[in-house]
């Protein structure tokens, strides 16, 4: 998985999360993932890139959200993909990772 | 303790559970309303399934909890325990007693088991449906343990009918390859998943945080009409290194309770899950949390949680489910203090303390042999003192191995119960001498042989009904257990009073075999002893029971693998009584010991009636086999020449050692007697195997090594001799007569 941070004005800490997010590049990602909070206190992410999301990848992304909640930051991931809705869906960690987000996310893949 | 420790603790407790459990339900077949007995059958079952799950033995506790649901119900009187149901119950507790055995192997089920397992499940469903059908009602109604199933609260109570699966995976499942979601997936291929819980309260904090690692647990609904078995097999691959718990629809809340103290998180957040999931009401948590309170004690209620405490307050209590789980406390404490009383030593323990004890008795008689030689009475004395020690501290070394032969009796209500069934006679088996004691090793290994013969005296010994009543014998027939002590040695005796060996059956069999000649003269015993021919069977049909390949062979190797005899008496129409000689123990014996030729010999002390000397004249004359012991003659054994020894007499006179086993005597003409020792039984190497007559050494103080003569071999072989040459000596007088008639008629 690749981070791409956004360009242009109030771009800090906007990431575009680009390739898989699966247990094959899990270290990379946990490296990548923990830096990319460091920032801003409004994070968003940006999920619309992910191509693929296994449990490893769900397990970064509830890593993300407590450690932004943590350090008092918020952290949003947002337009999800279709691979990470369906994980998120069947792990049914909308409620947990509480992204108004995600519903919408959902909404717009179905 | 470590966990493969546990694990066989484990075992040995579930299996003398289940050894109960069956004992009382043979007690339910004559009383079914023996609450005892219920309470036995219901305390086994729920502790088998209860520790069964801290080794997450899952199939186990599965399959133990249908049959405890079962029994719940029977226990609170709303089931009545009849003929059919005990049965079942029975099969259950054999099937359970095989689940241990694999899990003893540490193998997995097969699908055979795992089909069998399914398919008793499935009968005891169909006792619970029939008893939820009429009886729905009353269990919302707060009885002493409420139950979570359809007839629970809310308005879906549909959702209550569905599975509930509880995962722990292993850490290392993702690098394994494998990804819990697939697992997920994989549920929904043959059921509906109602709602899933993640969990990822396992999860440390980002620095330590593995990402390779799977700190995710997941609580699950799922709806399917799949069998137990299939939503097992989904986690097949996984199931070694995770937690994987489920648990059936209509689960007690006792069952869910013991769910989230079996489960890492903590309880009230786990409870909150499951009221989330729909698993459980909030009123039910809320009777789950009192439990817990009663159960926990002294704990301080400021860590309470708030959701607890809320629904404390709301709801008051139930009484008595605070009284059953009091209960419950004191009856785990009890066995704990019962525990207390013995202590759980490892076999290799005690082998190794027996061993020493024997090196410590070979160290003593060379001690004593030294004191001996020097004539240092002083010392003498004191290694006599030692020598007294060394035999007490034996003595009760043994001991420890020693148990009652009662239980392994038990054991065969049982298969005489299934096989009277089976064939339909009516049988009653006495057992007698049950607290005789025997060495741990054999009472293992007698177990097949015995399970053997009490299946023959049943199946083909018990006449049928009809066939007794026409003998004038009581339509119920008997079988006999029986055991006790003799000469060292331990009896143990199956008899039945059936209709006995059927001698011209055995003969004609034989003779059509070819083991004997058409117009041998065979003793009643030497013909009771052709059933031990391998292969030998008179009964003509395969029956269910017998006749399965395992002969009379199988069964007397067995025994004479633990150096004991078989023998047999029968009375035609009366019964047949199988008679099993064993040795007490097997490591250390009381010997005497004598030398003949130069090489020394030891013969177990219990076995020597008298030693006498040979009388002047008395047997060398004309190298004669038998010896006038004051009138009653004897078969005498010359040891020199029986195992052709070549050393020079030693010794002015000549001895007899006249030795008893199994009620016939034989003298054993050796040249010096020296007394008796104790004797350190070793055993012999391979390359001996085929040796007849020798049991095995021992090492005398002197460093030399003595033999240990088998006694009952030797007293065969004489006796074989003995009747050899008295056949030949018939045969030979008559052909003397018939000599001396052609010669009259010559003349």
């Amino acid at each position: 998985m690749e981070l791409r941070p956004k360009k242009g004005k109030g771009a800090a800490g906007r990431y575009r999360l680009e390739g898989e997010l699966t247990i094959y590049t899990a270290n990379d990602d946990r490296e990548a993932l923990l830096k990319a909070l460091d920032g801003p206190d409004e994070l968003e992410w940006n999920l619309a890139g992910i191509t693929e999301m296994d449990t490893a990848g769900a397990q970064l992304l509830i890593l993300a959200k407590r450690e932004a909640a943590a350090g008092t930051k918020t952290l949003v991931f947002t337009e999800h993909s279709a691979a990470a809705v369906e994980a998120i869906e069947l792990l049914n960690l909308a409620g947990h990772l509480g992204d108004p987000l995600v519903l919408t996310g959902k909404e717009k893949t179905t | 303790m470590n966990m493969a420790d546990a694990l066989h603790t484990f075992l040995a407790e579930s299996r003398a559970l289940l050894q109960e459990m069956e004992e009382a339900l043979l007690k339910l077949e004559n009383d079914p309303a023996d609450p005892d007995a219920v309470h036995a059958v219901f305390r086994a079952a729920h502790t088998i399934k209860g520790s069964a799950g801290l080794f997450g033995l899952d199939h186990i506790v599965d399959f133990t909890h249908e049959a405890e649901s079962v029994l719940d119900r029977a226990r609170g009187g709303e089931m009545a325990l009849d003929d059919e149901l005990t049965g079942l119950l029975l099969e259950c507790s054999d099937h359970l007693g095989r689940l241990l055995d694999i899990a003893a192997d540490g193998a997995e089920p097969d699908e055979d088991d795992a089909a069998h397992g399914a398919a008793l499940t499935r009968r005891l469903a169909v006792y619970l449906e029939r008893f939820g059908e009429g009886e729905q009602l009353p269990v919302e109604t707060g009885a002493a343990e409420p139950r979570i199933d359809s007839a629970g609260p809310g308005p879906d109570g549909v959702e209550n009918c569905a599975w509930h699966i509880s995962l722990r995976f292993g850490r290392d499942v993702l690098r394994n390859g494998m990804d819990p979601m697939s697992f997920i997936r994989y549920l929904a291929t043959f059921g509906e998943i109602v709602h899933v819980v993640t969990l990822p309260d396992a999860m440390p904090p980002a620095a330590e945080m593995d990402p390779e690692c799977c700190y995710l647990g997941f609580e699950i609904r799922f709806r399917t009409d799949a069998d137990k078995a299939r939503i097992e097999s989904a986690f097949d691959f996984v199931r070694e290194d995770s937690a994987i718990r489920i648990l059936p629809p209509g689960c007690r809340i006792g069952d869910y309770l013991e769910l989230i103290e079996s489960l890492p998180e903590d309880t009230t957040r786990l409870g909150e899950i499951l009221v989330g999931c729909g698993a459980i009401t909030p009123r039910e948590l809320d009777e789950m949390l009192a439990i817990q309170e009663a159960q926990g004690g002294e704990k301080d209620e400021e860590g309470r949680p708030p959701l607890g405490e809320m629904f404390v307050q709301e709801n008051v209590v139930q009484p008595e489910v605070v009284d059953a789980a009091l209960a419950r406390q004191k009856e785990v404490r009890g066995r704990q203090a019962q525990d207390s009383k013995f202590l759980r030593v490892h076999a290799d323990k005690l082998d190794n303390l027996i061993n020493l004890v024997g090196e410590l008795v070979i160290a003593n008689s060379g001690l004593g042999m030294l004191a001996a030689r020097n004539k240092d009475g002083a010392t003498m004395e004191a290694v006599s003192g030692v020598a007294r020690l060394v035999e007490d501290i034996r003595d009760s070394t043994m001991r420890l191995r020693l148990v009652e032969i009662g239980e392994t009796f038990n054991r065969f209500r049982r298969v005489v119960r299934d096989v009277s069934k089976e064939t339909g006679k009516e049988i009653e088996l006495v057992i007698q001498g049950g607290d005789t004691e025997l060495d741990k090793t054999m009472v293992d290994r007698i177990g097949d042989p015995l399970t053997h013969l009490v299946r023959n005296a049943v199946d083909h010994g018990i006449e049928a009904a009809e066939v007794r009543a026409g003998r004038g014998k009581p339509a119920k027939g008997t079988v006999w257990l029986n055991a006790y002590h003799e000469s060292g040695g331990i009896v143990i005796e199956v008899a039945d009073d059936g209709g006995g060996l059927d001698q011209d059956a055995i003969l004609a069999k034989a003779q059509a075999r070819g083991v004997v000649a058409e117009g041998d003269e065979l003793t009643d015993a030497q013909v009771w002893n052709l059933i031990f021919e391998p292969g030998f069977s008179t009964v003509d049909r395969v029956s269910n029971l017998s006749g399965r390949g395992v002969g009379m062979d199988v069964v007397k190797r067995a025994i004479e693998a633990l150096r004991g005899t078989v023998g047999i008496e029968s009375h035609a129409g009366r019964g047949t009584t199988f008679r099993i000689r064993l040795p007490l123990s097997m490591a250390i014996i009381d010997g005497f010991l004598m030398s003949v030729a130069a090489a020394h010999y030891v013969v177990p002390l219990e076995l020597v009636l008298e030693c006498v000397e040979l009388p002047a004249g008395e047997g060398d004359a004309d190298n004669r086999n038998y010896l006038n012991l004051r009138g009653e003659v004897l078969p005498l054994l010359r040891l020199k020449e029986h195992f052709a020894l070549e050393g020079e007499r030693t010794g002015r006179r000549r001895n007899v050692v006249v030795v008893q086993w199994a009620g016939r005597k034989a003298g054993l003409l050796v040249d010096e007697l020296k007394g008796q020792l104790q004797a350190v039984i070793k055993p012999l190497g391979r390359v001996f195997s085929g040796l007849r007559g020798i049991s095995g050494s021992t090492i005398l103080g002197s460093g030399e090594v003595a033999l240990v003569l088998d006694v009952p071999v030797l007293l065969e072989q004489a006796v074989q001799k003995e009747d050899y040459v008295a056949a030949q000596r018939i045969k030979s007088s008559r052909e003397n007569v018939r000599v001396a008639r052609t010669e009259t008629a010559d003349q």
